[in-house]
């Protein structure tokens, strides 16, 4: 079979089992998107900003673990699209972003719509690659997939100049059955001796702590994780990242940890004896000041990056492979030591952190008619049954959907944990929504956030993604107030948001349907209308407390003990 | 502590740009870096002189077998090994000045290899310190222009850093 560059990228796609393709056209890229106008197979989603194109694809990997495709052109195409390539890099997302590039004959003359677009995201992805041969494409189209989803996973560009996919140049094509790289092996499965002496410590715990993030929504493993800890009865807590690896409603689930973690998971990480980290990188915003850090812990971390074991924190039994593999081998062996054996130690633990959870850290103040935005996550949450995709944005909103939406289901949560891109939300979960059209799915935003990637609620009407935009609009960016109020003597500066639209109209202007909710009494009501609209995308702005802070809250440079309660 | 890092990488276009651009945006240093094909020309050997305590160290390395087409890295402080530099380093020589330098290349074993009216240029051959020690032995000698290579090294012994296998 004979075919064009262009052709032959096509055909990649539906080897790799693409649905679809989120992007946005351009010069370099016309030879590609006149291939995918002649076939059917692989959909293309228009977006109104290659950024959107990137989060969509992010939010779509996100909800069903397959990695996200896009397109777009060179030059602002690509420059566009770096934030969110960049986001995620962070979080381990597996992308393939394909970038369109000037021809080979006018690399490095400056010619319009060029840029160095394997330069410029060289720092933000896993791998990058230019093609400068037809022959050549097939064989990177292999590798790019399967560096972003192997291993530690995420973003792999393709720059491809236009020349590259001509369609007057036809050459064979086969696409590779296998791939191998004599450079890159990530290693699966775990060191036997090192998980039979993490075992050994696990098991004879005083005072457990499992602390688990995004890897083991990453690594499938949210099930092995789930067995793991009820086999031990230890308690648990999740990163950001790793919010409904372990089932929130669950009894041993003690909530969030870090900075706006709950008071049992900080306190319970602060004074465990074994800390067993799965799938987690001890982020800055998880482990406040380093030097005050589980002060009396030994910690176990299973990771599948090396890099990521004694990075910020040196652990004593390191073990590194999948989450998966590791966790299915330990299991056996807790089994075989009989579980836990520090049974009363434990029983005392469990006591210590019942006393922990009675201080209620999330209790939160209502005032008559005023919303709380806790509120709102909450109702969400119950009219949704705890059952829908949730994308947030970045700020507060992000930490109170974290909190008081309680994910019982991994892969549901989709937020821009180690980037923080404000703008994510609504192509996100526009990602979800196409990947899974019949289950329900929440962009839980403010006002600030969704202003920077509005536009894509035209993608939603053209695509008839029908989401719920839950806006917790307070009129200030929320989180730079809270930290001015806190830390700089309230001089709110340049964070309060004049001339807001009227995001109703914003709303109907698009095609969909805007509500404004004023009434803490009319927010269930608003809610269950707007979810029984199965059909319509709904913008739902409730104006919710503007002095609302989010607590618990760990300061910058404490430790995880040292907790703002209210 | 300064520590020698051998990196056998993909021979590619930015292959020297990624492990650069980790450098810089991790915030670790590079004191010398030397590339250049090998026996295997798919194949690059880069040379890298950097400083930092155990954890940085470990850090680099880890981050180094992180990028996709490093193939192997090695720390030279792990095992015996022999460090070349070479250097290349004109210098003022008139009047009292010129058989003084001819004497001091001779005792640090460099060869004069031009020579004009008023200039000799040595080149010398030997670990860092042996060229430092050479440039503060010409004490007020003028020195005109250096060029140094940046350290390599090899490991002792018969065994060879080559491609593990896969």
């Amino acid at each position: 079979m004979e075919l064009s560059g262009g052709q032959i990228l096509v055909e990649c796609l539906k080897a790799e089992g693409v649905e679809a393709v989120f992007g946005y056209p351009g010069g370099a890229v016309l030879h590609i998107y006149d291939a995918l106008f002649q076939q059917e197979q692989v959909q293309h989603i228009l977006v109104r900003h290659e950024q959107g194109a990137v989060h969509m694809a992010d939010g779509y990997a996100r909800a069903t673990g397959k990695p996200g495709v896009v397109l777009v052109t060179s030059g602002p195409g690509a420059t566009n699209a770096v934030t969110g390539i960049a986001t995620a890099h962070m979080d381990s997302i597996p992308l393939v972003v394909i970038t369109g590039q000037v021809p080979t004959s006018l690399i490095g003359n400056d010619a319009f719509q060029e840029v160095d677009s394997v330069g410029i995201t060289r720092p933000c992805v896993k791998h990058n690659f230019l093609v400068k041969d037809v022959r050549d494409l097939a064989e990177t189209m292999k590798k790019a997939f399967y560096i972003a989803t192997t291993g530690r996973p995420g973003p792999v560009v393709v720059d491809i100049p236009k020349d590259v996919t001509d369609p007057r140049v036809l050459i064979p094509f086969e696409y590779p059955q296998s791939v191998s790289l004599r450079s890159y092996h990530p290693t699966v499965k775990g060191h036997s001796g090192q998980i039979r002496k993490a075992v050994d410590l696990i098991v004879n715990a005083e005072r457990p702590m499992i602390y688990s993030g995004g890897g083991v929504v990453l690594g499938r493993a949210a099930e092995q994780l789930t067995r793991f800890a009820r086999l031990l009865n230890y308690p648990i807590t999740n990163t950001l990242m790793g919010l409904g690896a372990y089932p929130a409603s669950d009894r041993q689930f003690l909530g969030m940890l870090g900075m706006h973690g709950t008071y049992e998971a900080n306190m319970g990480m602060h004074h465990c004896d074994v800390l067993i980290a799965i799938g987690a990188r001890f982020d800055d915003r998880v482990t406040g000041n380093l030097a005050k850090f589980c002060p009396t812990a030994k910690i176990v971390h299973i990771d599948i990056d090396p890099a990521s074991i004694s990075k910020n924190v040196v652990v004593d039994v390191p073990i590194v492979g999948s989450v998966k593999s590791v966790l299915e081998e330990m299991l056996p062996l807790i089994e075989d030591a009989g579980g836990a054996k520090q049974k009363e130690a434990i029983a005392a633990w469990w006591a210590q952190i019942e006393q922990w959870r009675e201080m209620r850290c999330l209790d939160y103040k209502t005032n008559g008619e005023v919303i709380k935005p806790q509120y709102v996550v909450q109702k969400v949450w119950e009219i949704t049954k705890g059952d829908a995709f949730v994308a947030s944005d970045v700020g507060q909103h992000q930490m109170w959907a974290a909190q008081y939406y309680g994910f019982d289901k991994p892969n549901r949560w989709l937020n821009s944990g180690g980037l923080g891109t404000m703008g994510f939300g609504l192509p996100a979960a526009l990602g979800a929504k196409f990947a899974f059209p019949d289950e329900e799915v929440v962009c839980v935003t403010g006002e600030g956030s969704i202003q920077m990637c509005t536009q894509e609620l035209s993608t939603a009407l053209q695509y008839h993604l029908p989401i719920k935009v839950v806006s917790l609009n307070n009129r200030y960016l929320g989180m730079v107030r809270q930290w001015q109020e806190f830390f700089y003597s309230g001089r709110y500066a340049m964070s309060y948001m004049e001339a807001l639209p009227d995001f109703v109209k914003l709303a109907e202007s698009y095609g969909h349907v805007g509500m404004r909710i004023e009434k803490a009494s009319d927010v269930e009501g608003a809610l269950r209308e707007a979810f029984a609209m199965r059909d319509r995308l709904v913008f739902m702005d409730f104006q919710t407390d503007p002095t609302e802070n989010v607590y618990p809250m760990v300061p910058a440079g404490a430790g995880l003990n040292e907790m703002i309660l209210v | 502590m300064r520590h020698i890092i051998s990196i056998l990488i993909e021979n590619e276009a930015g292959a020297l740009s990624r492990v650069a651009g980790l450098f810089s945006a991790r915030g670790y240093n590079i004191e010398s870096l030397c590339v250049a094909p090998t026996v295997d020309e798919t194949l690059s050997r880069m040379t890298l002189v950097t400083r930092g305590d155990e954890q940085i160290i470990e850090q680099i390395i880890k981050q180094l077998n992180k990028l996709i087409d490093v193939i192997k890295v090695q720390d030279m402080a792990d095992a015996p090994h022999i460090e070349r530099e070479l250097m290349l380093i004109k210098v003022q020589a008139v009047e009292r000045y010129r058989e003084e330098v001819y004497r001091l290349a001779e005792i640090f074993r460099g060869q004069i290899i031009d020579v004009s009216e008023t200039s000799y240029t040595i080149q010398m051959v030997g670990p860092g310190h042996k060229l430092d020690a050479f440039l503060s032995a010409l004490g007020d000698i003028p020195v005109v222009e250096i060029v140094r290579s940046g350290a390599l090294g090899i490991a002792r012994g018969p065994r060879g850093m080559s491609v593990p296998e896969a």
